[in-house]
């Protein structure tokens, strides 16, 4: 995990490596400085030499100087080695995603995806910056400082060792103990906020019910529990504190009287003694700033494992070493197939498929929900790999194809569909890069959604939102289908693509694509038998497997399934039109 | 000119940041009197306790070690009686500084729980127009960032500003103590390194806002792209579409950088500064001490330069959360935005109690439940009169807008007499689901009465009111949970024997029973694993076990396939049967069974009356029946 996200530091080596060293060498002078501190006292106060206090004060001031640059220079160096090393995180997993696989897409929701790429990340590009500075800064300052009090009285030392030791031990105590409760904690956080977002989104249930004392009750007692966890775990931590100052107390008192001995016998003078407080100060601060990057590592280790997560998914679909460059025909090909969406469980979505369409034909797809119709169409365009049996299309396995090439080819309107942020035309040149106006007209009249733009006042400059919110879910329908047309597909995909469109203009579509794309194989999938009804053939499915496949007026005769659900939409289950989208929604 | 309102509003904006900070430590205080008086105590006991150490290292070398050096037999015994008397009041420090340390974390705590209760306890009476007009993305991010950010400000940035506020305090006065001009340079390079340090906080807050805008964009850019990732794909977009985000991802870092690079300034910045002010404090203390000047002895100016680190140490630490400051207060602003808004109000004063029939037909109140109820009106004269809960509900000339500006329901006028369905249809955006919020009072009409058993609505208490409609919504929210959970949503005295008779009445018992754990299966994440169609049901019947005299239904448009939809059909049928009933209407069998057909246009109802009447009329209605046959 650690060497996936490493690997993204890239260019930023050279400024990650720059800021510990000036770090270092920062350190180096703050170390030196109390030196030079007990020499002014020593060499000039106490020997009442002036000439000696200016030589050491000018001596300081340089190094304060110094180790001023160093310290900019350092931060420079962190802010720029650790955002550019989030950037870079951000830009890998924004690319790995590119690469991922309709069934790599299914594993990671939205939502997830995101604060992946920003909160996770900014998480790990704190406690990099953390890292970068204050891990090499602490154990360094230690080491020199702990050099330092040798070099002046090795025998006094021993006492710091004592100290640390002391110090050490009770950090660690604290540190696991809390690092365990704050992990639950954050637990707990979640799932406090996931209950929050319920209630805002099922506010109206709430209100209409009149449970807002009931909601109130429920989260109080998340929050009490909540609390007795944080107040648990920083009480804890609130022992640092004291424990820290007992340590110093402790060193400051030992010091005083052994150094008082030493100072008599003469092996110490008071300017090193003053130097030694002072150093007790450094290494026991930097204790205590180790302890608190350990802590921000265990925070951010989760966000760290969600990221290398995202890099670490491959792609389970790539492009044959040698791919066909063209493809023939509109004709498709299922050779007994079977899919599954795990593979191996067992569950098949698709049982033994074997279908032939012909390059042209108007095949309709019924069934009911999670009979596997959108499975099926999804092998067409190898948004997915077959378990068994291979899907043709224009004679040859999908998968000998440059899937670049067969998605071009064949044109898939999705089920759940969405348009982005833009204008109308650079939506619709999603399908061609280079259409002209006329070209995107021509395909908005065959999706009947040239009408409605050319009543908006902007035509087809009108701004789409994210998410297309500001259009209505029948035009935002046929702004998809639209789309799809200009790639100029041998094969055109609707995945119940006009759910929200009503009866009259849904016919005029299937019209429009009778006359003017004879040439283009048509699958349709719907809900609505008469949008199926006047297909060449309609292929009914059933848990999975083919149930029939023949023209309307066999199958009402032939099959059973086909026939209950055609009863079923005339008498009672029918929908009353939705009318909105088909004159009306110019308004909006 | 430009200059000054920069200014202006740079004034404008501490003066928000303090009253937001002061308004923060208000709610500290509230609930914590006792605990922060306390906490006062224990600092001053902790201060006085250093300020003693603190004087003690200046005692240390000029009473005890130079007259040690300077006797032939040294007697130990003072010095050890000194170090024991130290000891002593350090073991006081400790023991103030756990006591305040650990009474912080019960006042920040307790700080925070009380304010996630207040803010969701307001947030659950605030009014629906609240959430219908912000985004509930902004609401979440309250609770997840606002209120986070404050926690760590109240947790680790206040506890920590206290430290080192005690801190430089008590080496003031101990600096006080021992020599006075000292005191005076020392005090001006700590204005210096306040003074820089605003300079530099100021830049980077600059940096930082642009950073968190540029963070923002980058987001909305992600959201909308994963969100769409499988078009990305079907349309092979990707190329595309990783050019885009490297530009927002590049000008983020660009940003974070320049931000990152000016707060990592202040820590060697300040640090140096305090270097320098203790060279000048050694210099002109030790030109002091060689020159004679009185009372500053060797020993003094020892301690003095110690105490020196002490004070400025703090001031940088201080300054390093300035930053963190600013933050938590702009996110505070917002939780107080939240906690500002005004929730619902409710005037009602009629209530709906468990009652009686009396033998000559009044209505009479009684404790226990009779499946029979009544509204209770007291008026102004103090006497009270009971009405029987029948269902029955008129709209007379009801406008209504959502805005004061943009009335979207024009002279309403519907009676709908108890048991009686009926139907909305008309295009989206026709007004039909605003009507259905206004029979509930989600949202309060404009002009016009709607009369609820011939009592106006404004005069029933909301509660009430409530609970006496069912409502099933087209979006069907569940909660975290088990089914049978989710059922008593809809009243929660309900037994398990009556959820599961609600459960069979909508049609949902069979496929809750099929559930890995029956009616006992947890929901987690509105119900996620289960279809459309199969929450519907379960919204069927949660409505069901409520048993309301009236129902609101709002029917899905979203296609499920034939054999649930039927199951649903069904269901609402069965919850239909006997209640008054208004539906906003997408299928046929609904429409067409309904007493009443209300058909809207454009905020108006423009024709009324059964099936068989509007398609007799040949109007909107039948060109909306028949819109096949039309566009043929």
């Amino acid at each position: 995990m650690i060497k996936t996200l490493l690997a993204q530091v890239r260019q930023y080596k050279k400024a990650s490596l720059l800021a510990p060293l000036f770090t270092g060498l920062e350190v180096l002078m703050e170390v030196l400085i109390p030196f030079v501190t007990a020499s002014i006292i020593d060499k000039g106060i106490e020997a009442g030499d002036l000439g000696q206090v200016y030589r050491y004060g000018l001596l300081m001031l340089l190094m304060a100087f110094l180790s001023l640059c160093f310290g900019v220079l350092a931060g420079r160096y962190a802010a720029s080695a650790s955002s550019g090393f989030a950037c870079n995180l951000r830009d890998a997993m924004y690319q790995n995603v590119q690469t991922f696989s309709f069934s790599n897409i299914d594993k990671f929701s939205t939502a997830g995806l995101v604060t992946r790429m920003t909160t996770d990340v900014t998480n790990l590009q704190n406690a990099y910056q953390m890292i970068l500075r204050i891990a090499v800064r602490s154990p360094l300052m230690l080491i020199c400082s702990m050099i330092m009090c040798f070099f002046i009285s090795a025998r006094l030392s021993l006492i710091f060792l004592a100290a640390i030791v002391v110090l050490s031990a009770a950090l660690v105590y604290i540190m696991l103990h809390t690092t365990r409760i704050f992990n639950e904690v954050f637990r707990r956080y979640d799932d406090l906020n996931a209950s929050v977002q319920e209630n805002v989104s099922a506010i109206r249930v709430v209100k209409a019910f009149v449970r807002e004392d009931h909601e109130n009750t429920k989260f109080q007692k998340a929050a009490d529990n909540l609390y007795r966890l944080f107040v648990k775990a920083e009480g804890l931590l609130a022992l640092n504190n004291p424990v820290m100052m007992f340590v110093v107390y402790g060193c400051i008192l030992a010091l005083s009287w052994f150094g008082a001995h030493f100072i008599v016998v003469g092996s110490l003078t008071t300017g090193e003694l003053t130097s030694l407080f002072s150093y007790v100060m450094s290494v026991l601060m930097s204790l205590m700033m180790l302890s608190m990057v350990f802590v921000m590592i265990t925070m951010s280790a989760a966000s760290a494992r969600r990221i290398a997560e995202v890099l670490n998914e491959r792609p389970d679909l790539a492009d044959p070493d040698q791919p066909d460059t063209e493809i023939p025909d509109g004709s498709i090909d299922f050779d007994h197939v079977s899919f599954s969406y795990k593979h191996g469980s067992g569950e098949k979505t698709l049982r033994d498929i074997d279908l032939h369409i012909k390059a042209g034909e108007t095949v309709g797809i019924i069934g009911g929900t999670g009979s596997g119709k959108s499975s099926l169409v999804n092998l067409i365009s190898r948004l997915y790999d077959v378990d068994e049996g291979c899907v043709k299309v224009g004679g040859k396995d999908v998968r000998s194809y440059d899937m670049e090439l067969l998605r071009n080819q064949v044109a898939v309107v999705l089920q759940k569909n969405v348009l982005f942020t833009g204008t109308i035309l650079d939506n619709l040149r999603w399908g061609k890069e280079d259409a002209t106006l006329e070209e995107c007209q021509e395909a908005c009249r065959l999706a009947c959604a040239d009408e409605f733009i050319q009543r908006f006042p902007d035509k087809y400059d009108t701004w789409i939102e994210q998410g297309g919110t500001n259009v209505s879910g029948g035009q935002k329908q046929r702004l998809c289908i639209a789309r799809a047309l200009l790639k100029k597909p041998k094969i055109l995909i609707l995945d119940d693509s006009t759910s929200a469109v009503d009866t009259a203009t849904d016919a005029s579509i299937r019209r429009a694509f009778a006359q003017s794309i004879p040439g283009t194989t048509k699958l349709i999938i719907a809900q609505r038998i008469s949008s199926v009804q006047d297909a060449d053939r309609i292929l009914v499915l059933d848990n999975g497997r083919v149930c029939g496949f023949d023209t309307h007026e066999n199958l009402l005769k032939t099959n059973p399934i086909y026939r209950e659900i055609c009863e079923a939409q005339s008498s009672a289950g029918g929908d009353f039109d939705q009318p909105g989208d088909s004159g009306k929604d110019g308004a909006q | 000119m430009s200059h000054t309102t920069a200014s202006q509003k740079k004034s404008t904006d501490i003066r928000q940041l303090v009253a937001t900070l002061g308004r923060v430590l208000g709610y500290m205080l509230k609930n914590y009197k006792f605990s922060f008086f306390m906490v006062v105590v224990c600092i001053l006991g902790s201060a006085l306790a250093s300020v003693q150490g603190a004087l003690f290292t200046q005692r240390l070398i000029d009473d005890y070690i130079a007259p040690l050096t300077r006797s032939v037999t040294p007697d130990y015994g003072p010095l050890a009686a000194a170090l024991l008397r130290v000891a002593f009041f350090y073991a006081v420090g400790i023991l103030c500084a756990y006591g305040y340390n650990r009474i912080m974390v019960n006042i920040s705590q307790g700080t925070m729980r009380n304010l996630r209760i207040e803010l969701f306890r307001h947030m659950e009476s605030l009014p629906i127009r609240y959430f219908d007009t912000h985004a509930h993305g902004d609401i979440m991010s309250v609770y997840t960032n606002d209120v986070d950010t404050l926690r760590q400000l109240i947790s680790q940035s206040i506890p920590q500003v206290i430290n080192s506020l005690v801190t430089v305090i008590t080496s003031f006065v101990s600096m006080l103590v021992l020599d006075i001009p000292l005191t005076l340079i020392t005090l001006a390079m700590i204005a210096v390194m306040l003074l820089v340090t605003s300079r530099i906080a100021g830049r980077s807050a600059l940096y930082f806002s642009r950073q968190q805008k540029d963070l923002g964009t980058v987001n909305a850019y992600i959201e909308e792209m994963m969100d769409g990732q499988k078009v990305v794909k079907v349309f092979c977009h990707e190329e595309k579409s990783i050019e885009q985000f490297r530009k927002l991802n590049d000008a983020l870092r660009d940003s974070a950088d320049k931000a990152n690079t000016f707060s990592n300034l202040t820590m060697p910045i300040n640090a140096n500064l305090g270097n320098i002010s203790y060279v000048l404090c050694a210099v002109v203390g030790a030109v002091l001490a060689l020159s004679g000047y009185a009372g500053l002895t060797l020993g003094t100016l020892v301690s003095f330069l110690t105490l020196n680190k002490n004070a400025t140490q703090p001031v940088s630490q201080i300054s390093m959360q300035t930053n963190s400051i600013v933050m938590a207060m702009a996110g505070a602003k917002r939780i107080f935005d939240l906690m500002d808004e005004q929730p619902e109000t409710d005037e009602g004063y009629v209530t709906l109690v468990n009652a009686r029939e009396k033998a000559d037909g009044t209505m009479e109140e009684c404790s226990e439940r009779m499946n029979v109820w009544a509204w209770k009106h007291p008026h102004r004269d103090g006497t009270v009169t009971y009405t029987r809960l029948q269902g029955n509900v008129t709209f007379d000339g009801v406008d209504f807008g959502y805005t004061p500006e943009k009335i979207v329901l024009h002279d309403i006028k519907l009676y709908a007499e108890p048991g009686q369905k009926i139907a909305f249809v008309g295009s989206t955006g026709a007004g039909k689901t605003t009507i259905t919020n206004l029979i509930n009072r989600f949202y309060d009409i404009a002009d016009g009465k709607i009369r609820y058993d011939g009592i106006n609505i404004n005069k029933i208490k909301k509660a009430d009111l409530r609970r006496s409609l069912g409502i099933v919504l087209q979006d069907t929210h569940l909660f975290t949970g088990t089914v049978m959970e989710n059922i008593r949503y809809g009243r929660l005295d309900a037994s398990d024997e009556e959820c599961m008779a609600a459960a069979k009445l909508a049609n949902a018992d069979g496929f809750i029973r099929r559930l890995p754990d029956g009616y006992n299966t947890m929901f987690t994440g509105d119900g996620a694993n289960l279809s459309q169609g199969q929450r519907q049901l379960l919204a069927i019947a949660r409505a069901a076990v409520a048993d309301p005299p009236v129902l609101i239904l709002d029917e899905a448009t979203s296609s499920i396939d034939t054999r649930t939809e039927e199951l649903v059909q069904k269901g609402m049928d069965a919850l239909m049967t006997g209640r008054t009933t208004f539906v906003i209407a997408h299928r046929l069998s609904t429409v067409k069974n309904s007493d009443c057909i209300m058909v809207l246009e454009q905020g108006r109802i423009i024709e009324r009356g059964s099936h068989d009447q509007l398609i007799a009329q040949k109007g909107r209605y039948y060109q909306l029946y028949t819109g096949n046959a039309i566009a043929n």
